[in-house]
């Protein structure tokens, strides 16, 4: 077992199932994301099975099961952006790093999720990326962007 | 407490604690369900019960509702007809519709309830499933695509099995049944018992089927072709054509395996005799020297592979014999053929089994002897049936006929290995004799027999008092040895059986059998016994030449070789 892992169960002494999901939450801050070894791991120490905790965490939309990118990509769905075109905006995403939401990309550059609303409507059709707000952006200026990173990479 | 209640107009009696379905059910009515499980926790997800009761502004489940005096109830009115069609037509919405190509075209529970409801059109079109098929897996196959949701599958893996491989994976609209980080059946903890498809209301679950790879072998000239079938075929084979439940039709099996164009057709039941010989010669082995006890029994593979996975630190306690499917395998390959004078790469052996896990065991790396597989392909009770209608058979023409020699005649002990507790008792008889030389009185251990899914009992042999239990259904089979690894030591011998009741009901057997067809297959198994006059594996006059001509004794140096086998620790992910 990581000792990350052991760690953190060690701060839930006498867990039952319904730690499970503070439990979890705790696992994905610290690494990032929930790995099949951790799930395993926390099964183990619930006495659960790992089938149940997967369906669990895959209920909720705040779980991811890959390690996220250098460059973690947010795409806002909420009303605002989703009216001004943010579903086309994420289908160019998508194209562009050829992976779907919940994903990271071959080289472990870009990962991305969809959020429900970033709370920056004004901004709106609005991504983020590693904290990097990019405001009003089309399926061509998010060709720009990706790039502009991607730049930054060769240049390092 | 009993008090009436009124269903559409007429007063009915009913209990206190009664559902209402409960109470329908006993007074011979009833209304469709298809979430509810009988004898588990109603969960009222799928509201295909629902009925109006006097008073309530909503319609209410069945399933779930308890009677109270004087409640109203109507089953059929035109408001919980209408929600009940709607709640179809919706699960039809985004249904693959390929009835034509399904494996459960004419047993599908989704047909009969649009059948039912009088569905003629499509009224709410949704977009159609898509999702991969899991063909991972060597027993089973499974199609999350014509998946309706009702979590019998999942209820009957955690509940019954104590395994919980599968589980509603999403969320919403996009949810469906998966294994852990959709890996597949092969890698999770599935043991292959195929409990999942016996409850599966549509074609979403299946077996890997071996029908093909059969017809292929059928044909080749080259190929001598031998089929075995288990002990509880021959008393469930018959509902798959539309005879009643329990009904042997053995002798019209063996025409029928005949007309199919087996070479040579035998009865597993004669290697379950072998099993109890080395079986029970390890357990008297095990009591006189000490051994490893209490001593677990072996035959099944899906309580194997669980064993393997759960309780990998009681490995020492299974019974070292192969399954009775892959004694035969291995004496068909190696004494009948050198008997007949046949090379073994020739022979392509194939087994009728009421089971799916034996697809994966007939697969496992130790059924080999020199790179050759004991058994080459298994049938369950519903491709043998394929099979039959393939050919054009008629079996209400057939007459009977027997069981080729010598790997075809059996003793009844051997026979009532198809219901839960028949290895036990077959292995008692058996040990008595090895222990005192003597034939038991009365060869019934009565405390043994039954649909429970545990069972105990004390038998005496001559002055040793053994303590004997029988588990059927993993989660009753995990319960008992968490007594014994927190030191319970008053029992001796243990059967498991993976599925509630043994092989009668098993993953491979007919679909929808009830509690009733399988008391009647149960209760035929127990009638053949008392009429057999050979009700001893040891008496068996073909097992004894065979040990005479070919194996030595029992736990010699070729039992070893041949029908003996080790297990492996599995990582459970």
């Amino acid at each position: 077992m990581s000792i990350a892992i052991q760690e953190i169960l060690a701060k839930y002494p006498n867990a039952k199932p319904d730690s499970l999901i503070p439990i979890l939450q705790h696992v994905q801050e610290q690494m990032g994301f929930l790995s099949e070894d951790s799930v395993v791991e926390v099964g183990k120490y619930l006495n659960m099975p790992t089938s149940k905790i997967f369906g669990v965490a895959t209920f909720y939309n705040q779980f991811r099961f890959n390690a996220p990118g250098k460059y973690h990509v947010m795409v806002c769905r909420g009303t605002a952006c989703h009216v001004l075109g943010s579903a086309t905006v994420l289908d160019e995403i998508e194209k562009n790093l050829r992976i779907k939401a919940g994903q990271t990309s071959k080289d472990k550059l870009f990962s991305l999720e969809v959020v429900a609303c970033i709370g920056a409507c004004g901004l709106a059709p609005v991504i983020s990326i590693n904290g990097e707000f990019h405001a009003k952006v089309t399926s061509e200026s998010i060709k720009t962007i990706v790039e502009e990173y991607r730049n930054r990479e060769v240049q390092q | 407490m009993n008090f009436t209640i009124e269903v559409n107009n007429n007063k009915i009696s009913a209990n206190q604690g009664d559902t209402i379905l409960d109470a329908l059910k006993r007074n011979g009515m009833g209304v469709p369900t298809l979430c509810h499980m009988k004898g588990l926790f109603p969960t009222g997800s799928c509201r295909m019960c629902v009925v109006e009761v006097d008073g309530r502004r909503n319609l209410v489940t069945a399933c779930s509702e308890p009677v109270t005096d004087g409640m109203k109830i109507k089953t059929h009115s035109a408001r919980v007809i209408e929600s009940r069609k709607t709640i179809v037509e919706l699960l039809l919405s985004n249904h693959p519709d390929d009835c034509l190509y399904c494996e459960r075209n004419g047993s599908c529970e989704l047909q009969k309830l649009s059948e039912d409801l009088n569905i003629r059109e499509r009224r709410i079109s949704g977009q159609k499933n898509n999702y991969k098929l899991d063909v991972s897996s060597a027993s089973l196959v499974r199609d999350p695509a014509k998946c309706i949701l009702c979590g019998r599958c999942v209820r009957v893996c955690e509940e019954i099995e104590g395994v919980s491989a599968i589980e509603f994976v999403g969320r919403g609209s996009k949810t469906f049944i998966d294994t852990a980080f959709n890996h597949g059946l092969n890698l999770s903890s599935c043991v292959n018992c195929g409990q999942c498809i016996m409850v599966c209301p549509t074609g979403a679950l299946k077996e890997k089927p071996h029908i093909a790879e059969t017809k292929d072998n059928l044909s080749d000239p080259n190929k001598t072709v031998i089929i075995q079938y288990a002990p509880s075929i021959s008393v469930s084979l018959a509902e798959e054509f539309g005879l009643k439940p329990g009904q042997n039709i053995i002798g019209i099996m063996n025409a029928a395996l005949r007309r199919i164009g087996f070479d040579y057709v035998f009865d597993t039941s004669f290697s379950a005799d072998l099993t109890i010989m080395e079986e029970a010669s390890e357990l008297v082995h095990r009591v006189k020297n000490g051994g490893v006890l209490p001593m677990v029994t072996s035959c099944c593979p899906g309580w194997v592979k669980f064993a393997e996975e759960f309780h990998n630190d009681m490995l020492g306690n299974l019974s070292s014999c192969k399954s009775p499917q892959q004694m035969m395998g291995a004496i068909i390959k190696s004494y009948f053929a050198q008997s007949e004078g046949i090379d073994p790469e020739k022979i392509y052996s194939v087994s009728v089994m009421p089971c799916t896990a034996k697809k994966f065991e007939q697969q496992r790396e130790e059924m080999t002897q020199n790179g050759i597989s004991d058994v080459d392909a298994v049938l369950t009770t519903r491709e043998l049936a394929r099979l039959i209608r393939l050919h054009g058979i008629d079996i209400h023409k057939l007459e009977p006929e027997l069981a080729d020699s010598p790997l075809g005649t059996r003793s009844s002990a051997g026979k009532i290995f198809g219901t839960s507790g028949g290895v036990m008792e077959a292995a008692i008889r058996t040990a008595h004799y090895l222990i005192t030389r003597k034939e038991m009185v009365k060869f019934q251990v009565r405390g043994v027999r039954g649909l429970e899914g545990r069972k105990e009992a004390k038998v005496q042999i001559g002055e040793l008092e053994v303590g004997v239990a029988v588990v059927s259904g993993l989660k009753n089979a995990s319960q008992l040895m968490e007594e014994i690894k927190n030191g319970r030591s008053d029992i001796h011998f243990i059967e498991v059986m993976a599925c509630p009741g043994g092989c009668i009901n098993g993953g491979g057997q007919p679909i929808g059998a009830d509690e009733d067809a399988i008391r009647a297959r149960m209760t035929t198994l127990y009638d053949i016994d008392e009429k057999d006059a050979i009700k001893a594996s040891h008496k068996n006059p073909y097992i004894v030449e065979l040990y005479d001509k070919f194996l030595g004794k029992p736990l010699g140096h070729k039992s070893h070789e041949l029908l003996h086998t080790h297990y492996q620790k599995r990582e459970v992910k």
